[in-house]
């Protein structure tokens, strides 16, 4: 830093620049555009419940107003500058509530629509020979256990080794092609790794092939990249003195790595884990293309059409059975299933992260 | 930023622990690439006979390309929409939790617009068609009615809210946090001093914005919001659900008569599909395969080629 400066500023704070134009100018209340907005949200309020305007005209109306107002009494009192500052603010905030308002719709929707649905019966029957009421989503839960499960199991070793080739080892022409293409795999349409598994399998078992263990090789497809990019990230964060302390007391690089560098970043590793199964967990279209579906429970991965929820879901929606009621509230009941699933799983990662990390010397 | 590289101990350097931990490393990477290559190769293979086999066996009997083609219009039509829709409201998210919101509330905040992408997108198609359309319905007769001159609102309109506009928003809506995601990280990298110099200088919060923070983030949110296309242009479920489709090319956006999506088509002809279909639908995938992994290409490369010359901090 340059030396401190001894001079007091003049506090004056009606001192003029030196071609006389004033350095302060009128400022509106610092919270004025928060208690303007309420005041016209107040007045929507009343015009809805005296007059009856319905909701959609009179919020499109009153955020109209708002922004034109605010802008025009921060123009007359604190000039252009301040009021475009002004504008745009409050376009930020308001693109932030617009973003929050699906997720509060959504969430409202499918718990309101699934949870009278949810009972012990939904859980513990399949679909075999039900029509109308009853039934339930135990052969699509496990189903979905089994294959993302078995997509896991293969795609956790593979992700975090080449997490470790990229860190540790690869520091040449090669590993920078697999960071772009693990990168650009990331973007691959879910359909397509679908596709994708089924012409791998059509060769071994022929045309028309439906099989669980299919299904997992496409999550696998999609669940490799954002293993390799989060384990990348986490090895990154383990301090470089950690595998020259082990070094210096003679350690291979091998065990080094096993030892030291995996440990360190376990907690991060688990949760970027966590976080890619709750990211496939909820794929369907690859699980339609090979998966298939089934009424029945079939809890073989290399044998046959297996349920999974994500299909059930578009399935009991998309070609309810008669009457159709029944096939559309199960539909629901096992959306709100697979969000509280999901949902569930991003808490654990983010505690995981939180308190298994090891904390950092600040 | 911390240097990565170690320096391999020098002393013993043939153990076999150490060759055989770096070979079992080195061939995962190997899979992986091994693995993209064989999305090309197989799908390539079994889309093959899609463009042998006679036009007459090919569904409209005049070929692949006369197939795939409204299947692209379609496509792009739907994915440009989401992305006309996202990418400002995207940038207004990010920057609200980069720079307006305080400072304590960012995190969670932050956390509440990823939810956002937690959410698999066969619940996101059945909120589309039983929440949004509907509510829909009315702004599309609105501008059927005052904007029906031009093309895109010609009418009439769907009275089901299904179309390729509501499919549009939907998609924007599972898009954004992709976006955000992307360009908060961006801001939040923007140079603090640059910032602060522009506010002593007695920028407003805005101007300090578009002097500092903008000049710096270009290139990022030009590539985020082309890695949101290319979500957008591979997403199934939600256009399955929501869009009522009959494979025709117009640009009208309100009617009940809408383009297709590849991905939609493949997830509904495929479960029935048999014979030369299943290749035509494979084929349709490699083009779309071949469509996302050049968008998600350019926006990769633009982010490479960005780190390169990010010393500004």
């Amino acid at each position: 830093m340059t030396t401190p400066l001894r001079t007091r500023p003049t506090q004056s704070p009606a001192a003029d620049g030196p071609s006389g134009t004033p350095l302060s100018s009128a400022r509106l209340p610092r919270f004025f555009s928060l208690a303007f907005g309420v005041g016209i949200a107040l007045a929507a309020g009343l015009a809805h419940l005296a007059v009856g305007i319905s909701w959609t005209p009179l919020v499109l109306l009153g955020w109209l107003l708002f922004l034109v107002s605010l802008v025009a009494i921060s123009r007359i009192v604190e000039g252009r500058r301040r009021s475009v500052d002004r504008l745009t603010a409050t376009l930020i905030t308001g693109a932030f509530l617009l973003a929050l308002l699906p997720l509060v719709t959504l969430l409202w929707t499918v718990v309101s629509n699934g949870a009278p649905v949810l009972s012990p019966t939904f859980f513990t029957s399949s679909m075999r020979n039900v029509l109308g009421p009853g039934g339930g989503i135990y052969h699509a839960a496990v189903g979905t256990l089994l294959v993302t499960g078995m997509a896991a199991v293969m795609s956790v070793p593979v992700g975090l080794l080449t997490a470790i080739y990229l860190v540790e080892y690869g520091n040449g022409s090669i590993a920078r092609v697999v960071t772009f293409l693990v990168d650009v795999m990331t973007g691959i349409p879910s359909i397509v790794a679908g596709l994708f598994a089924y012409a791998l399998f059509v060769l071994f078992s022929g045309a028309g092939v439906r099989m669980g263990f299919g299904g997992s090789v496409a999550l696998s497809l999609l669940m490799v990249p954002l293993v390799v990019r989060s384990s990348e990230e986490m090895i990154k964060l383990v301090p470089n003195e950690l595998r020259e302390a082990a070094y210096a007391l003679g350690v291979p690089k091998w065990r080094t790595i096993v030892k030291v560098v995996l440990p360190t970043a376990l907690a991060g590793i688990v949760t970027g884990v966590t976080i890619a199964i709750a990211r496939v967990i909820g794929e369907t279209a690859p699980l339609l293309i090979i998966c298939g579906t089934t009424d029945s429970s079939n809890f073989d991965l290399f044998n046959g059409r297996m349920a999974t929820l994500p299909v059930f879901i578009y399935n009991s929606y998309k070609t309810p059975t008669f009457p159709p009621e029944f096939s559309i509230n199960r539909a629901w009941g096992a959306a709100l299933v697979l969000t509280l699933i999901i949902m569930a799983l991003n808490v654990v990662a983010r505690l995981v992260s939180h308190f298994f990390s090891p904390k950092s010397k600040a | 930023m911390a240097s990565t590289t170690v320096e391999t101990p020098q002393s013993r350097p043939s153990r076999f622990g150490d060759r055989a931990f770096r070979g079992l490393t080195t061939a995962a990477a190997g899979t992986i690439l091994a693995a993209l290559a064989g999305v090309a190769i197989f799908l390539t293979v079994e889309g093959i006979p899609a463009f042998t086999a006679p036009s007459s066996e090919i569904p409209g009997g005049n070929g692949i390309l006369a197939y795939v083609w409204p299947l692209v219009y379609g496509t792009l039509l739907a994915a440009t929409l989401a992305l006309l829709i996202a990418t400002p409201l995207s940038i207004g998210v990010a920057l609200f939790i980069s720079h307006y919101a305080p400072r304590r509330l960012a995190t969670p905040l932050g956390y509440l617009i990823d939810l956002l992408a937690a959410i698999p997108s066969v619940v996101y198609g059945l909120w589309g068609i039983t929440f949004l359309a509907p509510r829909l319905v009315p702004v599309y007769s609105w501008l059927e009615n005052h904007l029906g001159f031009l093309p895109f609102f010609a009418g009439p309109t769907s009275p089901t809210g299904r179309t390729i506009l509501t499919v549009g928003v939907v998609l924007a809506v599972m898009i954004l946090p992709i976006i955000t995601a992307l360009c908060r990280e961006i801001f939040l990298q923007a140079p603090r001093l640059h910032e602060e110099a522009a506010l002593a200088l007695g920028a407003t919060r805005w101007e300090m914005i578009r002097m500092a923070v903008f000049p710096y983030a270009r290139s990022g949110m030009v590539s985020a919001a082309m890695l949101g296309l290319g979500r957008a242009l591979g997403e199934t479920m939600a256009v399955v659900l929501v869009l009522s489709a009959s494979g025709v090319v117009t640009p009208n956006l309100i009617s009940s008569i809408n383009p297709s999506t590849i991905a939609a088509n493949i997830a509904l002809q495929f479960p029935e599909a048999s014979g030369t279909l299943v290749n035509v639908l494979i084929a349709s995938g490699l083009v779309l395969f071949l469509i996302t992994f050049v968008v998600n290409f350019a926006a990769r490369a633009i982010v490479s080629r960005r780190k390169d010359f990010s010393g500004a901090n």
